[in-house]
Formats: structure tokens, C-alpha cells, sequence
């Protein structure tokens, strides 16, 4: 374990700052709010000539995911970032980069995605993103979006892996808040990302292939089927990427984090940074006697549906916060699977559905408690009420 | 200039084989072009004729290394392809000299892809792209480009009551191009094939991005009997609807002059898909295609110092 390296830094910059310290052979990137400073400090890296990144500054989103596809297939380790409509423009190359087996590392700064335009908060951006095939790694804080990212290279490039992943912050809280940030060594980084292994590049003209051929019924449906299995398989790899990090980092990493939740009777389901103010009401709530709980997802895809489920299982009810809608779906995106996944465990406690802070909506430490509340009122009273809400919205 | 002799010898990267149509313009663009290259090449091609019809997996037509992203990126996925070589390169990672060039259609450069190439040329990535013109979207069955002539049938410029096919003239690519300032840009055709050997040898091994455009003529959407392919290609440069020309840091060259320039009829007539424009009720719309055809050859003249 190394010594403490504190540092006070915006969530961008700590981000900046992993992508320095993973130095990528090639990063392609577009500005968009809230992603901005962090491809605006990458840059000056590169104009000190402080990493061996060739910078691709293109014209769109949509170019930078087609760029990061061919330098990937090309041979090398690739990065680039974006927030919201610059993901989505991007859309029909996340896909291809999945469906190639290209091991792109991209944080996405999550922003509500258009429309009405809207640069703040929420997580309709990557949730759209969700069945893209890309590993999705959520980050409570800007430490969490610096580990992520460092942890996200060593997990992507794993032979056993070879998939493209996304680590989101939140837009704005995360993004552009100061906190304290512990940062690794950059030699410690190095020996635990290592060097990169290339696979069938394009750049070993000795060995031609012939990357994204037509791929008809006779045969798309086997590889969708091996994409299918190759990210569940990513689970195990990414518990021992989170272990290995442990030891170099001494903090801790699994598929989701329980906070107060063995003895809990009632808990909120929530990402992001919404868990961090939902730590501060439990500690608050304990102190008052309140047997309350958090469980905040980390590895969205692939989805740890059973440990989840178990995790919940000893509850008498759980809130379950979506921060964007899944418009026409019985409830929000987090909600969905959480509960199919009770269903399936076969222990399910009472639940509702929160969808809350679309378009940067605050959610304070009072909301919070509002909802513990409401959760009392369940358990006390048997009575569920509504069981999708929105909160905080006026109607 | 390239000699048929020493061309023949060279194997192809594009095998024999492939699914495209007999007469297809393209497959003898890329055979000329690729033919002009020295070093081992990365081939990168936007969704279309060209890459559904050799890259039909569990087979590839290519020799060489090769990527298909989507439609209308094959100049951005190139561009990764080759940021990703010179940062190897300059990591001391990898040294041998490779060569990269994308390929597109019409309906890939002129259209939706038309921002992907500006990215990548303004960005000067060092890359050759290629588009391979055959005036529409041949692969989806005929649908009118921005690179589709004033006059011509397409499926989604039929020939109405009203309408008499499309009704604007297309889109002057190769001079879009040009207006990048990058250090080479040409225009060419398959008749002319030592000019566009010569003319890809350049292109490759000059630094920076460099482009052709190539006019290859498609048997099925023009309608014309799938042997007279060259024939059709030599038409276009003989009526001076699609000119030899070629700009070399900014400066304009002809490289073909006619002795005696043929009416656009000419050409027109040799295909099915001016039918309805070769109407006698459409003389006007003849009249004003061979005007823009004049009009654009004198220009061109002006352009490279000619009289």
C-alpha cells in the first residue's frame, strides 16, 4: 500500500487525471457540458507532452466513437469520454465497439439527454446506453470516478473479457464539485494496469483480418449469443480487478456497496451521488434509532441480479431510485431489473419505485428522509400506495 | 507512369471471388488504385456495395488488414487506424511503413459521411480516401445521391407526371475538397487507367490526407449492358461530364483534354436512366445539363491555367 497522496480536485480533473496516469496510445475526443474540463485538462497534458497520447480531436461524438473503433482494432489502448447527447450521437458506434470486442475505457459524465436541452444531472444518458454490450461502472464520488477508471483499463483488456466499458460520474455534482482525492502513484498505476496486450490488430499486416464483415442470419445470432456470455463472464474479472486494487490502493471495491444494510429493515436502492447524501441521512436516521439501510449499485452491466436480490432480501421494504424514467415502462430502469430480480430470488420485500432528479432536480437529505419515512409508513401499515412515483416533481 | 506490365505482375489485395456485380465500376477502381501502393496497406470501407459484397462473413475478399465500421465513417475510422500507427510509431512500438486508405461511395462521402471526411482532412491525418462515385445509393437499389446528375432516374427521383427525375445538378465534390487545402486531391476515371494509377501512387505517397474521386459506373443503376462499363467511364471523360483533373498543393491541373469535346447526349444516350430526360418535350432540360456541363469545363479551364 502506498502513502497517502491527498489532493483537492474537481471530479473532471481526478478523471483527467487517471487518463494521464493510464497514458492511452490513442484518445479521441469531443467537448460537451459537463465532460468539458475533463478533455480541456487531457489536453493541456498533451501540450506538455506529459503522456504519448496521439490526441484525435475530432468533429463530433459520432466520429470519436468511429476513431476509438479503428484505433482499437488497429492495436493499442483507447479512451475517450462524453456526457449526454454527445453519447448518444455517438449510439450506433457504441454498439459496433461492444459487438467488435474492443477493450475502449469511456467515462460518461452523466447529463439528462434532450430533450428540452437540459446540461445537468441525471442518468437517461447511459440507462439508454444499457444494452449497448459495454460494461457499466457507476461512481459515487470523484475518488470512485478516478478508481473506476483506472480499474475499468484492466478489466477491459482481460483476455477472458475484451469489452468496451463506461464509468459514469454525476454531471455537475461529481463533475465540477471539489473533493478530496486520493491519487496513486504513477508507477503504481502503471504496474497495475501494465502493458497492453494487443489482439488480431489491424497494424500486423503480416496477418491480415477483416474486421465488421456483413454477418447475416446464418451466423449473427451465434456471436450476439457469445457477446451474451462474454460479459456475464466479465463479473469474476471484475471482482479480482477490484481485489488487486485493494492492495494497491487499500480501498474497497465490489459489485454494489452495502452501507447499514445487514440489520436494516428498510433501505433506498440509489447510484451515484444520491447514495452519498443517502449515507449521511442513514447515519442521521441510526442515530434516532431507525433500523435504515442504503445499497448503491456499482457494476450495472452485467447486472448482479442475485447477489442483489439477496443483498435486499432480508428487507421489509426497499425504495428503489431511478434517476431517469423509462417513459411507457413500469418503472424506472434500475427499478425493473431490481425487482425482476427479487421475483426471480424469490424473497421479495415490499417495494416502491422513486424516479427523481431528472434534468439536475436537487435531492437533499430531507427528500431522502421523506422517503425513509414513507418506507416506516409501508411497513407499519401494510399499504404500499403508489407504487412508481415521481418525487419532487410539481404536478 | 504506371506500365501495364509491371501492374499485371502485382498480386491483388482485392481477390477474385467477391459478389459484386459483373461491370462493376468499383471493384476495377480499387483493383487500379491498390495496385499503385508499395507498402502493405489498411483498407477501411463505409457500409456499401463495395464492403456487403466481399466481406460476407464467414469470407473476406481482402488480403490486406480491413475494417468496416458503419456508413458514414469510414474517413474517421481510417483516421483512428492511423493516429493509433503514429503513436506506436513514435513509442518506438512498431517501425515498418504502412499505408491506410478508406473507401467509400457517393452516398458515404457525399452525403453521410461528408462531415467524417472534413474531420479527418482538416485534422491532416496522413491516409488516402477514395470515393467511388456511381452517382447513388447503388447498394440499397438506386436511390438519388448528391452525387446524382440533373435529369437521371433513380427510385427516389422516378421519372413522374410532374417531375421529370432529379431535378438539381449534384454536388461538386471533388472541388469541396479541394477547398480543405489538403496537399493532394484528384479526380479520375477507370478508362484512364494509368492517369489513375499514377494518380493513387501519388496520393499514397504523399504526406498528409490526399483524395480521388473516382467516377465508377454501375451497370444495374445506370442501365447499361454490364460489358460497356469502360465504355460508359470513357464517355464521361470524352463529353467532359466528369473531367481529369488533379490539385497538388493548390495547384489546378488538366490532366485530359479532348481534341473535340462530344455532346452530353452522347453520353445521356448510352444509358437507360436518362430515358425520360431524351424525351423531344425534355430538349430544354438536355439543353440546360449540356449549358452546366460547358459551364463547368470552362470553369475548370480558368481554374488550371488553360485557354
Amino acid at each position: 500500500m502506498t502513502k497517502k497522496n491527498l489532493v483537492a480536485i474537481t471530479g473532471n480533473d481526478a478523471a483527467a487525471y487517471a487518463i494521464k496516469q493510464i497514458n492511452p496510445d490513442v484518445m479521441a475526443a469531443y467537448p460537451i457540458t459537463p465532460q468539458t474540463d475533463l478533455v480541456q485538462t487531457f489536453s493541456e497534458y498533451v501540450a506538455d507532452g506529459l503522456v504519448n497520447t496521439e490526441f484525435v480531436t475530432v468533429e463530433s461524438e459520432h466520429s470519436a466513437m468511429s476513431a476509438c473503433v479503428g484505433a482499437a482494432a488497429a492495436g493499442g489502448r483507447v479512451m475517450t469520454a462524453t456526457s449526454a447527447n454527445g453519447l448518444a450521437l455517438m449510439f450506433e458506434i457504441v454498439y459496433i465497439a461492444a459487438s467488435n470486442k474492443l477493450p475502449i475505457v469511456m467515462p460518461v459524465v452523466n447529463r439528462a439527454l434532450s430533450g428540452p436541452i437540459n446540461i445537468h444531472c441525471d442518468h437517461s444518458d447511459s440507462m439508454a446506453a444499457r444494452d449497448a454490450g459495454w460494461i457499466q461502472i457507476y461512481s459515487e464520488s470523484a475518488q470512485e470516478a478516478y478508481d473506476n477508471i483506472i480499474q475499468a483499463i484492466k478489466i477491459a483488456e482481460n483476455m477472458k473479457v475484451r469489452l468496451p466499458v463506461m464509468v459514469m460520474y454525476d454531471g455537475f455534482i461529481t463533475s465540477h464539485g471539489i473533493e478530496v482525492v486520493d491519487f496513486l502513484d504513477d508507477k503504481v498505476v502503471n504496474e497495475f494496469i501494465g502493458d497492453y496486450k494487443p489482439n488480431h490488430p489491424l497494424l500486423d499486416t503480416e496477418k491480415p483480418l477483416t474486421y465488421g464483415p456483413l454477418d447475416l442470419y446464418d451466423f449473427y445470432f451465434e456471436h450476439k449469443r457469445q457477446q451474451a456470455e462474454d460479459i456475464k463472464n466479465s463479473k469474476p474479472v471484475i471482482l479480482d480487478v477490484a481485489r488487486e486494487f485493494k492492495n494497491i490502493s487499500g480501498r474497497e471495491y465490489k459489485l454494489f456497496e452495502s452501507y447499514k444494510l445487514e440489520d436494516a429493515e428498510t433501505a433506498i436502492v440509489a447510484l451515484s451521488s444520491t447514495a452519498g447524501t443517502a449515507k449521511a441521512v442513514v447515519d442521521e436516521l441510526r442515530d434516532e434509532g431507525k433500523k435504515v439501510g442504503l445499497l448503491k449499485p456499482r457494476v450495472f452491466r452485467p447486472f448482479p441480479y442475485n447477489e442483489l436480490a439477496e443483498a435486499l432480501s432480508h428487507l421489509k421494504a426497499v425504495a428503489i431510485l431511478d434517476r431517469s424514467d423509462s417513459f411507457g415502462a413500469f418503472g424506472g430502469p434500475v427499478f425493473t431489473e431490481i425487482r425482476s430480480a427479487m421475483v426471480e430470488y424469490g424473497k421479495m420485500p415490499e417495494n416502491i419505485n422513486i424516479i427523481y432528479g431528472l434534468g439536475g432536480r436537487d435531492i437533499n437529505q430531507q427528500d431522502l428522509k421523506n422517503i425513509y419515512g414513507q418506507l416506516g409508513e409501508i411497513v407499519e401499515t401494510g399499504k404500499v400506495g403508489d407504487r412508481i412515483q415521481y418525487y419532487g416533481v410539481r404536478e | 507512369m504506371a506500365k501495364l506490365k509491371e501492374v499485371s505482375k502485382k498480386k491483388d489485395i482485392l481477390s477474385p471471388g467477391h459478389r459484386l456485380c459483373a461491370g462493376c465500376g468499383a471493384s476495377i477502381a480499387v483493383r487500379q488504385i491498390l495496385s499503385a501502393c508499395d507498402d502493405p496497406v489498411v483498407v477501411a470501407s463505409a457500409t456499401g456495395c463495395l464492403e456487403v459484397a466481399t466481406t460476407i462473413y464467414p469470407y473476406t475478399s481482402w488480403r490486406s488488414s480491413f475494417i468496416h465500421n458503419a456508413f458514414e465513417n469510414a474517413a474517421a475510422t481510417i483516421s483512428g487506424v492511423e493516429a493509433m500507427y503514429q503513436s506506436l510509431k513514435k513509442q518506438g512500438k512498431i517501425d515498418k511503413e504502412i499505408k491506410f486508405i478508406a473507401f467509400g461511395g457517393d452516398g458515404g462521402t457525399y452525403d453521410i459521411g461528408l462531415q467524417s471526411l472534413s474531420g479527418a482532412l482538416e485534422r491532416g491525418h496522413d491516409f488516402v480516401y477514395v470515393c467511388y462515385d456511381n452517382e447513388a445509393y447503388m447498394n440499397t437499389g438506386i436511390q438519388r445521391s448528391s452525387a446524382t446528375p440533373r435529369g437521371v432516374w433513380t427510385t427516389t427521383s422516378p421519372c413522374g407526371e410532374v417531375i421529370p427525375g432529379k431535378t438539381q445538378y449534384r454536388k461538386d465534390l471533388t472541388g469541396v475538397v479541394a477547398a480543405h487545402k489538403i496537399p493532394y486531391v484528384a479526380q479520375a476515371s477507370i478508362w484512364r487507367w494509368s492517369d489513375l494509377i499514377d494518380k493513387a501512387h501519388k496520393a499514397f505517397y504523399t504526406k498528409g490526407p490526399a483524395f480521388l474521386n473516382v467516377l465508377a459506373p454501375c451497370p444495374r443503376g445506370w442501365r447499361f449492358p454490364s460489358e460497356d462499363t469502360i465504355k460508359m467511364s470513357k464517355l464521361s471523360v470524352q463529353t467532359n461530364f466528369w473531367p481529369l483533373y488533379e490539385v497538388e498543393n493548390g495547384k489546378w491541373k488538366l490532366n485530359y483534354k479532348p481534341k473535340e469535346r462530344k455532346p452530353v447526349t452522347e453520353w445521356m444516350k448510352s444509358q437507360g436512366r436518362y430515358k425520360n430526360a431524351l424525351r423531344p418535350e425534355n430538349k430544354w432540360l438536355v439543353e440546360e445539363i449540356q449549358k452546366d456541363v460547358d459551364d463547368n469545363w470552362k470553369r475548370l479551364l480558368e481554374l488550371c491555367g488553360e485557354k
